[in-house]
């Protein structure tokens, strides 16, 4: 794309460019020559604009999940130039009007997209700064930017008035020195909500609200039981219905449940689809002999091959959880009459689902758009283009925009799941209590914070993959949440084994200032140390550390008649220089809220290829009556680059509250779920296999 | 099949042609365009879908259009006064009671519905009141808050 094209675009003003400088990282977002606007190169991660209007856009394709990414951002550029949030727009996730971005994962928007947008907008206040200068010919150093005007002595102008029919283009590197958060001014204060009031209004069009004239609604016959072929379909009294229509659609690309020969039905009047989605008569063939969640660990255990496995070592298991975001997995696509795609959809990798699109219809990535309005969440599991690919499948089939809105029962079964892991640990110990030697295997789960963040002389960490029977994918915080689960409670073990106090015991062996210091806070915060045992009340600790940040839980349980109630949660979290702390304690304890569910009942079952827990009545969510009460300790060290928040904090939950369960009822529960129906009758097993040598 | 002609939606009486056995949902949604309201499971389970019925939190996708024919009812849409912000709307921005927001309509006409009840209610009653709601965000401690705010400003005479 030329510089005037660019312009044409974004209309006069000024522009300053983020360009990625390290060829490693351009690589690891990238996959393969994608381009974000146009034919603009991959290199570049964000803009910022100044029209000759004076209003300030800034572009980037990080989108907006709940996190509050929109908000922290806009803080950032607000910050930088001197002007009140609301003088600020973002345009996030189109790939046709922002950069590429390689997705809204990994907790990387606060660490990476934050100070870039810092540095755009700290780049045009310099810019903003030089006009004023030479339009009053006055020193540089008599300019301030101030509340939206740039001002020497008597001069005064809005940033419009500077810019007028100019067209000033800056490109500076995206990962130069920032204002170290030690001189900041006043970022890290906290910042509402910028979009709060279209949300409380229900004014927000999600991608489930999107609608464009002329769509049709579709509705999609899945099969009963994975892997199973349709053999027959008798779709006349589907089309008897007025208005319907009933299309078959194989994707080249597809996988099985998202466009990957099925049944269709589609209708400008939702009902009428519903009601010939019913009306089709269809026969299968199922796939005989699956795995089903009973047996699942074993069947991990039987694949999963581990190089020289020690014998003796504690098993522990996790189940498959589903990310379940509210707003189900939606699109709307459209064909224009030059053959370009444009579809709308709610994904945490627009330019991934772009990707998918352009692969499957065989087209240039520049033929195809796709706009992520702010979504109704993902925790990572919005990461692919289902529902993206079945509507654009289903638009070029019947040559009408289409609009495809999953059901609950649709999410919870063809969406992907997080993994479930069998994982085996053992520990020895010298006689002083620290380490002597680790062992640690997870099939399945994932590597993520495999390692331990303790200090040990010997140590063996392996993970083995193994062919899942279940789709599986990112969940927030991935495998860490399993293998913080598992190495926090075998900790827990060590140290009853040796009768030492489980905080004593973390600190003797923590190297880690970061690590130590989380869990100094939390237990005093908690009143670890005074804390006072009666019947039926327990206390647990856990810590680690992931992605850059370091955590710490406290948990209190109460038990009844063998019914485990969470009753109060301290969580010390520490991600470097804070950026909005009201925003950042809302991320923790939503993460502990959501922890809760994985921790205590959330667990998909399935026999013969069949999602068993495929409605909400029969998949346990968290309520209001299931939380504890929550306190968040935040650490701010603004002598630390910021590190993102999203996915560490739901990791504590789970090895607190099994720790917590152990002190109150003496059982050591092994696997997550821990209660799914009330306390295990003695447990799984109350002796540790711990050795001291 | 029987049809419904009329809905009373907001202060208005909107025209429609619906089968009366759709649901409540679907015609906000689909044939008034009102998607406010949100789908979170279709069996009641979640509450993403309460609209107020003669002031009453009632979940929209079990409600068949029949049997609100002539009733007063109210969607998020509707909760604006003369442009202002109803305060237990303005209540939730006070708390930051929301990430992504999807439940956010329905619990704020549940917490209107719930203020109806009782006007002060303690925290034990607004878990046991608001607990048919899923926040899967995990807002909920927030959502308390910004139900006690609203509660202390005589939100619902």
């Amino acid at each position: 794309m030329t510089r005037r094209d660019f312009f044409e675009t974004v209309g006069a003003g000024i522009v300053v460019l983020l360009v990625e400088q390290d060829p490693i990282l351009a690589q690891e977002s990238g996959g393969g020559g994608r381009r974000g606007f146009g034919s603009m190169p991959q290199e570049v991660s964000a803009w910022l604009h100044i029209g000759a209007d004076g209003k300030i856009t800034v572009y980037t394709g990080k989108v907006e999940v709940g996190q509050n990414a929109r908000t922290s951002l806009t803080q950032a550029a607000a910050e930088e130039l001197h002007v009140p949030p609301e003088y600020i727009r973002l345009l996030m996730g189109d790939t046709d009007a922002t950069p590429f971005d390689g997705g809204t994962v990994g907790s990387q928007t606060t660490p990476r997209m934050w100070p870039q947008i810092r540095k755009a907008a700290a780049e045009a206040r310099e810019m903003l700064i030089d006009l004023g200068a030479q339009k009053w010919s006055v020193e540089r150093a008599t300019v301030t930017v101030e509340d939206g005007r740039v001002k020497s002595g008597t001069h005064s102008a809005r940033f419009g008035e500077l810019t007028q029919g100019q067209k000033l283009t800056k490109t500076i590197p995206a990962n130069v020195a920032l204002t170290p958060a030690t001189e900041w001014k006043a970022a890290g204060k906290s910042l509402s909500k910028v979009d709060g009031a279209e949300i409380v209004t229900g004014a927000h069009k999600y991608p489930y609200d999107q609608k464009i004239s002329g769509m049709l609604h579709a509705k999609v016959l899945y099969p009963p039981s994975f892997g199973a072929k349709l053999t027959s379909l008798d779709d006349s009294a589907a089309k008897a219905i007025p208005g319907v229509e009933v299309v078959r659609i194989t994707a080249n690309s597809g996988r099985e449940g998202a466009g990957h020969d099925v049944a269709a039905v589609l209708s400008a009047d939702p009902a009428a689809a519903e009601k010939g989605l019913a009306a089709l008569k269809a026969e299968w063939q199922p796939v005989a002999g699956q795995t089903n969640s009973k047996d699942v660990f074993t069947y991990f255990k039987r694949n999963g091959n581990p190089t020289a496995p020690s014998s003796g070592l504690t098993q522990y298991t996790v189940a498959y959880i589903a990310h379940t975001p509210l707003e189900p997995r939606s699109a709307l696509a459209e064909w224009s009459g030059d053959g370009k795609l444009t579809v709308w959809t709610g994904t945490q990798r627009p330019f991934g689902v772009r990707s998918e699109l352009a692969n499957e219809f065989k087209l240039p990535e520049e033929q195809v758009r796709v706009i992520m309005p702010d979504t109704g969440s993902g925790y990572g599991g919005k990461h692919t283009g289902d529902a993206a690919l079945e509507a654009a499948l289903l638009s070029k089939a019947v040559g009408k925009p289409v609009k495809r809105n999953w059901t609950r029962e649709e999410e919870l079964t063809w969406a992907y799941f997080r993994p479930g892991g069998l994982i085996e640990v053992g520990g020895k110990l010298n006689p002083d209590g620290t380490l002597a030697a680790w062992e640690f295997h997870n099939y399945n789960s994932g590597p993520s914070a495999l390692q331990t963040p303790y200090a040990v002389a010997s140590k063996t960490e392996q993970f083995h993959r193994v062919d899942s029977p279940l789709r599986q994918g990112s969940y927030r915080g991935l495998a860490a949440t399993a293998n913080i689960f598992v190495r926090e409670s075998y900790m827990d073990e060590l140290a009853h084994s040796i009768k030492m106090d489980p905080l004593e015991f973390r600190l003797k062996n923590t190297h880690d200032d970061r690590l130590r210091n989380v869990i100094v806070a939390v237990a005093d915060r908690f009143g670890w140390k005074n804390r006072r045992k009666t019947s039926g009340r327990g206390f647990g600790i856990a810590a680690g550390t992931e992605k850059g940040s370091y955590m710490a839980c406290c948990a209190e349980v109460a038990i009844n008649n063998g019914q485990v109630k969470v009753v109060r949660v301290v969580e010390a979290f520490e991600c470097g220089a804070i950026v909005n702390p009201e925003h950042l304690a809302n991320q923790v304890e939503g993460a502990v809220a959501m922890g809760i569910g994985g921790a205590m009942f959330e667990h998909i079952d399935f026999a013969e290829g069949k999602i068993e827990t495929n409605h909400l009545s029969r998949y346990r969510l968290p309520r209001f009556a299931d939380m504890p009460a929550i306190e968040s300790v935040l650490l701010d060290r603004r002598d630390l680059p910021s590190a993102g928040a999203g996915e560490t904090p739901i990791m504590g939950v789970a090895p607190a509250v099994g720790n917590a369960i152990f002190d109150a009822a003496g059982i050591r529960i092994r696997s997550l779920p821990m209660v799914p129906k009330g306390l295990p009758a003695g447990g799984n097993g109350t002796t540790t296999s711990a050795a001291v040598v | 099949m029987a049809r419904i002609t009329e809905l009373d939606v907001n202060g208005k009486r909107h025209k429609i042609d619906a089968d009366a056995d759709r649901s409540l949902l679907s015609l906000l949604r689909d044939d008034l365009d009102l998607t406010g309201t949100k789908y979170g499971c279709g069996e009641g389970q979640c509450a993403a879908c309460t609209v107020l019925v003669e002031g009453q939190p009632t979940k929209s996708c079990l409600t068949k259009a029949g049997a609100v024919a002539g009733k007063r009812i109210v969607t998020i849409e509707g909760l604006l006064h003369e442009g202002k912000l109803h305060p237990v709307q303005q209540a939730f921005l006070e708390a930051d009671a929301l990430q992504c927001g999807w439940c956010t309509p329905g619990m704020i006409l549940g917490a209107v519905g719930l203020l109806r009840r009782t006007a002060h209610p303690t925290e034990a009653e607004i878990v046991s009141g608001m607990n048919g709601h899923i926040c899967r965000c995990g807002t909920y401690p927030r959502i308390v808050k910004a139900i006690q705010i609203a509660a202390k400003k005589g939100a619902v005479a």
